[in-house]
């Protein structure tokens, strides 16, 4: 009995010492602003290499947040304070096109870069995406240019709707991936007009109405939704979607435009079952 | 149904006289012979209406004459009382309504214990996880007189355990055994006691197994299958002359039962009941009778619907319910008042999911929690005079309770805030019940009237429930965490005249239920299941008005020949005199029986005229008229100083199809049914 109390004694001074000690570390410690992330491709010439990070393990088709550094090959160091510029390029057989992206910017931490790129669709063997990475470091310009592989989810869900709007413009219409549960969920998507085969800008004050379905539930639908609307800050299109259940969840879209006019998707009815914009997802 | 009677067939016994003082059944043959009137001291008015069961192993005489048939279920027994109706989806687990009020509105409890079904489709009521074998009686407490069980609205119903007592009578067992011809139904028991002046120990087993039911005309119900087998467990042992300890273990297990008159069947409904008591004579040489009684059950429930062909989506939904509780009960007795005193607790944990498994087998599996894991505490207190006044009897009580529940599951909390953003997981509630009852004896004539006050909160389902289906009215149901309670004020009222072998009362009572709950369309909302015409909200109805009136009456031509009969009446409207539904059409009963010489025969006939009150908003059309006559008989022998009993008869003689405002969308009941059942008693 004795015994037993003096391991206990002696277990529990030693977790808190041990906790005491890891808490006295904690300040010293540098927080990697790459923790959590994969890297997913590095983008490199003789003189720089360019780490790409993203929450996923890859590039995939739709909304990609990516965080960046730059490396000094011959310092080892990671470049601080540069500007950078990214383009993506398809190259397809018979032409090729950009997709939309954000500015990338610099982090709290000077030599980590972020930013976003839609793709709208994947690389196959005849047709594949290329990224250029345009940086100037103490006035000097660089540029970077390699092939990268994007794939499409492996459920082939689609997260972005690319189309031609009653206003005979092209759009892109991408969902932010985010944490879905069973729950009201905060919901984003990103919506961009082509203006040409290189330029993509941000649609400002549209809305884009949300109707999450289950088709293996005869399409089920879930309460207090809140359509997607502009958030001038963020730029991005923000609302709630519910979701009653786990399992797959077809979100049938609609596209409005500022004076409520449809610029693209169907109302759902008993005989219209589904959008012909809508995103794909399972929880 | 014609077993209906057996209610009155017990007041031959004494049964359906007040109180429960009758039920001790020393003496059972004497009492037999006797009027209500003589064979106890109390006023007999019906303040409470008992059934009883018991195979009475307690004295060394069978008393089988008097049932119609023996091994019948609880559920046929609880049928038979003159307030009670069973709502039927199949051949099993029906669930009993009182005053025209079912499971979320009643206090049901075994022993005084509280347990609450696991199924969110209300297919595993209480009285499904026990079997008659198990039961000496079953106490039926009409609105607030029923509060001692718990708290309640429309009543409490309390299936007393049949416990052998400190006979001292040595080893005792008996064998049953039981035939239907309609469903193929065998029922085999066995009991077996041992007693002495310290300790006793009594048990029983039962197994029953039966095929679809037949309805009239031939009509076979596909899925109205069931097996089930229970094993009960008492003990006694008194530690000296003041003080004994006893204890119970209830195993009750169903398999594949079917519930014809939904989508899914059962695979599994299991009980497990446990409880320990400890009771003493005597507290601070003031109070009297104290028990004290710890408990817990636990109860699992898988619905199922592998069997089925056409399912629209596979889903498993297994529930589970399980809790712990106690009580502590004494009298006191002093000048011209009896006090009951009791407190009691329960800590429940209900849990229910539901997977669904799409067609398309590249679709997820899909997962909700129907209940989401919700723990409900309740502290109640229950204190009762009964006062013997000069010209009158006043019986005054009250009850209050203090519950909390809780949602414990975070993605079940997350769930209901879809619908409800702003809930909080844990809400408390204050309920109470107050009642007073006046019973006055003139000549050959006595009265009662009584007025009483009474809430209940909203049940696991009512306000937690997510996406139930119920095919009754064909709409998925949400519960409403912000749900009042609801509150009825009652008024009840009786006259009864007993002359010679004449007796008949007439009673009536009048709810006014606030904040009545019950589900109301949301056309907002889109249902879950496939097929269901919308979802229902559970809401508070302004206000609901319930009346029943019975007429019961018995006349004993001679020693031998008997005839009893009754009619009853029921009304339910909401504020708008809008019909509720599940109320019940003018209802009658009668029967003639025949006892002599070991020998016994019964002739009964039930029947309802056609409902004119119904409402289709709540899924329901108009029942027929229908008349169904019965017979028995039944004959004791002696094989050496054995009892050998045999009883056989007849249901639903003229093979009726028929089915009653309470058959689950009007699935027909059993049509022609020959039984036939042996028992065997070894001294």
């Amino acid at each position: 009995m004795k015994n037993i109390k003096n391991i206990f004694t002696a277990l529990i001074l030693t977790i808190t010492l041990t906790a005491c000690s890891s808490s006295d570390d904690t300040p010293e410690e540098i927080i990697d602003p790459v923790a959590n992330l994969n890297l997913v491709d590095v983008i490199e010439d003789d003189l720089y290499q360019i780490e790409i990070y993203s929450a996923t393990d890859q590039f995939y088709v739709g909304y990609n947040e990516l965080t960046m550094r730059i490396k000094n090959k011959n310092s080892e160091d990671y470049v601080e304070n540069a500007s950078v510029n990214w383009t993506p390029v398809m190259h397809m057989t018979e032409m090729q096109h950009s997709c939309p992206k954000s500015q990338i910017t610099e982090t709290e931490i000077s030599s980590v870069f972020k930013g976003f790129i839609v793709f709208q669709m994947p690389g196959n063997i005849e047709e594949y995406w290329s990224l250029k990475v345009d940086f100037e470091i103490n006035g000097e310009a660089y540029s970077i240019t390699q092939n990268i592989n994007v794939v499409n989810n492996e459920d082939e869900y689609r997260v972005v709707n690319v189309f031609k709007g009653n206003d005979e413009s092209k759009y892109v219409l991408a969902m932010v991936p985010s944490e879905l549960n069973v729950s009201i969920n905060d919901f984003g998507a990103v919506l961009y007009k082509m203006e040409n085969m290189m330029t993509f800008s941000i649609v400002e004050n549209y809305t884009i109405a949300i109707d999450p379905r289950m088709p293996g539930m005869d399409n089920h639908s879930s309460p207090n939704n809140e359509n997607l609307t502009f958030n001038a800050k963020s730029k991005l299109y923000n609302g709630k979607l519910s979701l009653t259940m786990t399992g797959y969840w077809k979100v049938n879209l609609k596209v409005l435009n500022p004076n409520n006019e449809i610029i693209k998707g169907e109302e759902i009815t008993d005989e219209n079952k589904a959008s012909s914009i809508y995103f794909d997802l399972s929880i | 149904m014609h077993k209906a009677l057996y209610g009155l067939l017990a007041s031959r016994k004494g049964a359906l006289c007040s109180g429960i003082a009758v039920c001790l059944l020393f003496n059972f043959k004497l009492i037999a012979q006797q009027t209500e009137h003589k064979d106890t001291l109390i006023l007999p008015i019906n303040l409470e209406e008992v059934i009883l069961i018991s195979k009475n192993l307690k004295n060394n005489t069978l008393n089988y004459q008097s049932e119609v048939k023996p091994l019948s279920s609880l559920d046929e027994y609880l049928e038979s009382a003159k307030k009670i109706n069973m709502i039927k989806r199949g051949a099993y687990a029906w669930e009993p309504m009182l005053n025209g009020m079912s499971s979320e509105r009643l206090a049901v409890t075994i022993d005084g214990m509280r347990i609450f079904g696991a199924c969110t489709d209300k297919m595993d009521p209480v009285t499904s996880y026990v079997d008659v074998s198990n039961l000496s009686k079953i106490e039926i407490g009409s609105g607030q007189q029923g509060a001692v069980y718990g708290n309640t609205i429309g009543g409490g119903i309390n299936l007393n355990l049949d416990k052998e007592g400190f006979k001292n009578q040595g080893w005792k067992g008996l064998f049953d055994s039981g035939f239907e011809s309609n469903n193929n139904l065998y029922v085999l028991g066995g009991k077996a006691s041992y007693s002495n002046n310290e300790f006793f120990i009594n048990t029983d087993l039962v197994y029953r197994i039966a095929d679809d039911y037949k309805a009239g005309d031939a009509e076979e119900i596909p899925f109205s299958q069931y097996e089930k087998y229970n094993l009960a467990i008492n003990s006694g042992y008194k530690l000296n002359e003041q003080q004994q300890l006893s204890a119970s273990f209830i195993y009750d297990e169903a398999r594949d039962i079917g519930y014809p008159a939904l989508p899914m069947d059962v695979s599994l409904a299991r009980g497990i009941i446990g409880s320990l008591s400890f009771q003493q004579d005597l507290l601070f040489n003031r109070l009297s009778d104290w028990e004290t009684k710890l408990y817990f059950n636990n109860i699992k429930h898988v619905m199922d619907d592998t069997q089925r062909p056409e399912v629209p989506i596979h889903m498993d939904m297994p529930g589970w319910s399980n809790t712990y509780g106690f009580y502590s009960s004494a009298g006191m007795g002093f000048d011209s008042h009896n006090f009951t005193f009791k407190v009691d607790g329960y800590y429940n944990k209900s849990l229910a999911e539901m997977t669904m498994y799409p067609n398309n087998p590249n679709e997820d599996t899909m997962f909700m929690l129907t209940w989401p894991d919700i723990r409900t505490l309740d502290i109640g207190i229950f204190v009762k005079d009964q006062i013997e006044l000069e010209w009158s009897r006043l019986i005054v009580s009250t009850r209050i309770d203090i519950q909390n529940s809780n949602v414990k599951d975070e993605i079940g909390l997350n769930s209901l805030k879809i619908f409800y953003p702003e809930i909080e997981d844990s809400q408390a509630r204050f309920l109470k019940s107050f009642s007073i009852q006046l019973h006055k004896a003139l000549g050959n004539f006595h009265f009662s009237l009584g007025s009483s006050y009474g809430d209940r909160p909203p049940s696991v389902s009512e306000g937690y429930g997510f996406y139930l289906y119920n095919s009754f009215d064909n709409y998925d149901y949400v519960g409403n965490p912000e749900l009042k309670n609801e509150k009825s004020t009652a008024f009840n009222g009786k006259i009864g005249f007993e002359k010679s072998s004449f007796k008949t009362h007439l009673e009536g009572n009048y709810f006014l239920i606030k904040d009545y709950i019950i589900g109301v369309p949301d056309t907002s909302l889109s249902p879950m299941t496939i097929g269901a015409d919308g979802i229902k909200v559970y809401t508070s109805l302004e206000s609901a008005r319930i009346t029943n009136l019975l007429l019961d009456a018995s006349y004993e031509f001679n020693k031998v020949f008997k005839w009893s009969g009754l009619i009853s009446y029921q009304r339910g409207v909401d504020q708008d005199n809008e019909n509720l539904p599940l109320i019940s059409p003018i209802q009658y009963r009668g029967q003639i029986t025949f006892n002599q010489h070991k020998f016994s025969a019964n002739v009964s006939c039930n029947g309802a005229v056609k409902q004119s009150h119904y409402n289709s908003l709540y899924g329901e059309d108009q029942t027929n008229a229908y008349t169904i006559l019965s017979a028995s008989v039944g004959k004791q022998f002696y094989i050496a100083n054995d009892d050998f009993y045999v009883k056989a008869g007849v249901e639903n003689i003229f093979d009726a199809n028929y089915s009653t405002y309470t058959d689950w969308k009007n699935i027909p009941r059993m049509g022609r049914n020959f039984f036939l059942t042996l028992s065997y008693t070894i001294q």
